[in-house]
Parts: C-alpha cells; sequence; structure tokens
C-alpha cells in the first residue's frame, strides 16, 4: 500500500509539527533525472533500470511535460511501441507538488492519489525535485531519531539534577601552581558528563570554571573554586585572598590585562578571562577589595536556546 | 574524518594517539589559549605552538580531539602523559601553523568553502 502510517491530524503534537514544519523541499530528491520528447522509451527503459528508479519526468528545458512511468513501459513492451518517442506515450495530466508545501500536504496525496511519486516544481513552475513516499519515510525518521534524542536528554537532565542537587565541591587553588591549573574544572566537567548534562551546557560551564580557576592561578595569592549543584542550575564561585583588582570595570574590558610577559607566552593573560565568562553565564557578579575579589556565576542546567 | 587520518598528513609526527577513532569535524588556529577556549569548535583540531600542558587542559574542557603542535616545537613528557591521560591526541609537525592549516582544511574538504 501507498499510505504512509501517519495522521495527518490525531498523531502526537511532536510529528503534527514535524510535517508541518518540514518543506517539501526538506525531503525531495533534488538530483533528478529526466529524459526528453524525443527520447524513445526503449532508452527510458535503460536509463530505469541503470538508476533504479520506476518513474522518468520529461520535459523541455526546466518544464515539466509529461512522466513515463514504469507501468508505462510495460504497456509498451507489451503492446509492442517501445521503440517509439516519451512524447506519444507519456502521461500529461500530471498531479504536482510545490517545493515551499509542507510535508503534510505530500503525505495526504500519497494517501489521494495511486501515484508512486510526486514531480515537484518551484513557484517559477521549473522542476526541482522528485518525491516518493520513501523520500519522505527516510526524512521523518531521521527527524524522528532527533526530537526522541531531544527528549531524552531533557529526561536525563532533570533526573541528574535530582542527583546532584545539594552536592558541593571545593577546590583549593595556589598562586602560581601552573603545573595542576585545569584540575578543578576538569573535575566538574566529569561531573557534569557523567549527570548527562547536555555538552554545549557543559561547555559554557567548563569555559567558565577554567577561566576563573586559571584567574586564580594568574593573578590572586591563592584561593578556591567551589562549585555548587541546585537542581536546575550550577554556581561557580571564585574567590580569592588578594591582593584585589584595582578597577574591576578595566578588568572586565576585552583585551584589558596586567599578565606578566611569562604567563602571556604561555597563551594565557590576553584579558579576554573575564569577558568570556559573562558572555557564557546565565549570572554573573563580581566583588573586588584589597583582601580579595569574589565572582559568583551560574549556568542554568536546562537551556532552552543555545547561548 | 577520524583523528588517525590527521597521521597519514605528511610530517605529521603522531606523539601520542588513545584516541584515534575519535570524529574531527573541525579545526582552529590560535596560540592564545583564551581565545582558543572561547571559540575553538567541540570535535576539532587544535593547530598551535603552544607546546605544554596547560594546552592539553584547554583542549579536554573545549572538546577539543587533537592537538597539532607546530614550528619544530617539542612536547614535553608532562604534556604527553596529560593527553594520554585526557584523551587528547598530539601530533607534531616541523612547518608552520598556517601550512599545517591548509592541510587539514583540505582533508575536512574545506578549502572549496574558503573560496566563498
Amino acid at each position: 500500500m501507498q499510505e504512509i502510517p501517519i495522521n495527518t491530524d490525531t498523531s502526537p503534537n511532536v510529528i503534527l509539527e514535524l510535517i508541518y514544519r518540514l518543506k517539501v523541499k526538506d525531503v525531495m530528491t533534488t538530483d533528478v533525472v529526466t529524459a526528453t520528447k524525443e527520447t524513445s522509451l526503449r532508452e527510458i527503459q535503460y536509463i530505469m533500470r541503470e538508476k533504479q528508479i520506476t518513474g522518468l519526468p520529461i520535459v523541455m528545458g526546466k518544464r515539466l511535460v509529461g512522466i513515463v512511468s514504469m507501468d508505462d513501459i510495460i504497456q509498451a513492451l507489451d503492446k509492442g511501441y517501445i521503440n517509439e518517442k516519451a512524447q506519444d506515450h507519456m502521461t500529461r495530466n500530471l498531479i504536482v507538488l510545490e517545493d515551499d508545501m509542507p510535508v503534510s500536504f505530500a503525505i495526504n496525496y500519497f494517501d489521494r492519489f495511486s501515484y508512486h511519486r510526486f514531480p515537484v516544481l518551484n513557484k517559477h513552475k521549473e522542476l526541482v525535485g522528485m518525491i516518493t513516499n520513501r523520500d519522505i519515510t527516510s526524512t521523518l525518521l531521521i527527524e524522528i531519531n532527533r526530537e526522541i534524542e531531544e527528549l531524552e536528554k531533557r529526561t536525563s537532565t532533570s533526573s541528574m539534577s535530582d542527583e546532584m542537587h545539594g552536592e558541593i565541591h571545593t577546590y583549593a587553588i595556589m598562586k602560581n601552581d601552573f603545573e595542576n591549573a585545569g584540575f578543578a574544572s576538569t573535575e566538574i566537567k566529569k561531573r557534569l558528563k557523567k549527570a548527562g548534562v547536555v555538552p554545549h551546557i557543559i561547555r559554557r560551564v567548563a569555559i567558565t570554571s577554567y577561566e576563573l580557576e586559571m584567574n586564580l592561578v594568574v593573578h590572586s595569592d591563592g584561593g578556591e573554586l567551589i562549585a555548587e549543584y541546585t537542581p536546575d542550575s550550577i554556581q561557580i564561585t571564585a574567590r580569592d585572598n588578594g591582593p584585589g583588582i584595582p578597577n574591576v570595570e578595566e578588568a572586565m574590558t576585552a583585551g584589558w590585562s596586567t599578565a606578566s610577559e611569562w604567563i602571556r607566552s604561555l597563551g594565557f593573560g590576553a584579558g579576554m578571562g573575564l569577558p568570556n565568562v559573562k558572555s557564557v553565564v546565565d549570572d554573573f557578579k563580581i566583588e573586588s577589595d584589597f583582601n580579595g575579589t569574589t565572582v559568583v556565576c551560574s549556568i542554568k542546567l536546562q537551556a532552552d536556546e543555545e547561548k | 574524518m577520524q583523528v588517525k587520518d590527521l597521521a597519514t598528513l605528511e610530517g605529521f609526527v603522531t606523539q601520542t594517539m588513545e584516541n584515534g577513532e575519535a570524529s574531527i569535524t573541525d579545526a582552529y588556529t590560535g596560540d592564545l589559549l583564551s581565545d582558543v577556549m572561547g571559540n575553538a569548535p567541540s570535535e576539532s583540531v587544535l593547530i598551535t605552538i603552544q607546546a605544554h600542558k596547560n594546552t592539553v587542559a584547554v583542549a579536554s574542557l573545549a572538546g577539543i580531539e587533537a592537538i597539532v603542535i607546530c614550528n619544530k616545537r617539542s612536547t614535553p613528557p608532562d604534556m604527553l602523559q596529560a593527553a594520554k591521560e585526557e584523551c587528547v591526541a598530539i601530533f607534531t609537525f616541523e612547518g608552520t601553523q598556517f601550512e599545517a592549516s591548509c592541510m587539514i582544511a583540505t582533508l575536512l574538504g574545506k578549502v572549496d568553502a574558503c573560496k566563498g
């Protein structure tokens, strides 16, 4: 049977959204093999066999004028006119789809008509593709897979936040300890990964914790990095014992740095740390005086959109 | 492509490769690690001259799968050790970052994209 077993009215919302969001042009085959009116049915039979297709559009330039299907070829063999031209025997009364129509239209067409394929035209009435129900089912399967993956991630994220809820980890960071720089950030990243947090959120947390950790190593007299997990966010606090940032506003300016030549030669101290952090977190606070600096950042674990 | 495909490039010497099957879809060239941290895409290869342990930490946190150290710089043992532990591959290359980037762009099939 032709029917695509998806109901265009009462399917689950995810599916309905998919078949209205996807356009015919997202699904169709654009690499279309065509023939002209002058082509003989015999040649068309060879093309079908070679390309393993069951219907060939007949065109004049980009304009569609007919279709020769496998049935037409069988008829021609049966009745002995296989060497005649396509124009004499092609199907001229065609049902076509437009490339901007939603896929739901195409599904309805396959249900309603007994054709195995429909030609697709653009708004200039030019042939731009062919669509079969196999094209539709395979694209739908890919999209449905993606949707389910998202759903799974979402459910695992919510169970994860319960699992980590209330955890607090504190890492001591020593002044100029380049040897262990990155350790705390790596631990935080591993914790989130184990809990199944989505990769782009982990990346934002990693950027935040690493920049703050490097700041403690490079600029402070030593301090601590604290990771606190709540049901829907992670809070990262960097706290040090001095010497304090003389001008916080300058420190927040991209490119402004007090790092030494040696630190710069390692690829750090370019004045991008705090601006980097601020751009990836959902909430950012900084306080500094000669007793020390405290930066508190939080990142939501279930971001609605990529940041 | 995969990390192990980098080993086939002329002049690329494998220093450590625990993750040969890992997928690589992009590349980033830079020596400024804060910039790399903020901007390098994940599933990528980093082309740099920063031959020290901190580069591995940045790579691991940013999801970078491989590092190509250019300009005849040597890789210290603690860097290779860290790379093994974090499953980040390291290659050395005697040419410049530009040359390495060109070769990798070709391998990634991104050269046509550069022509715009």
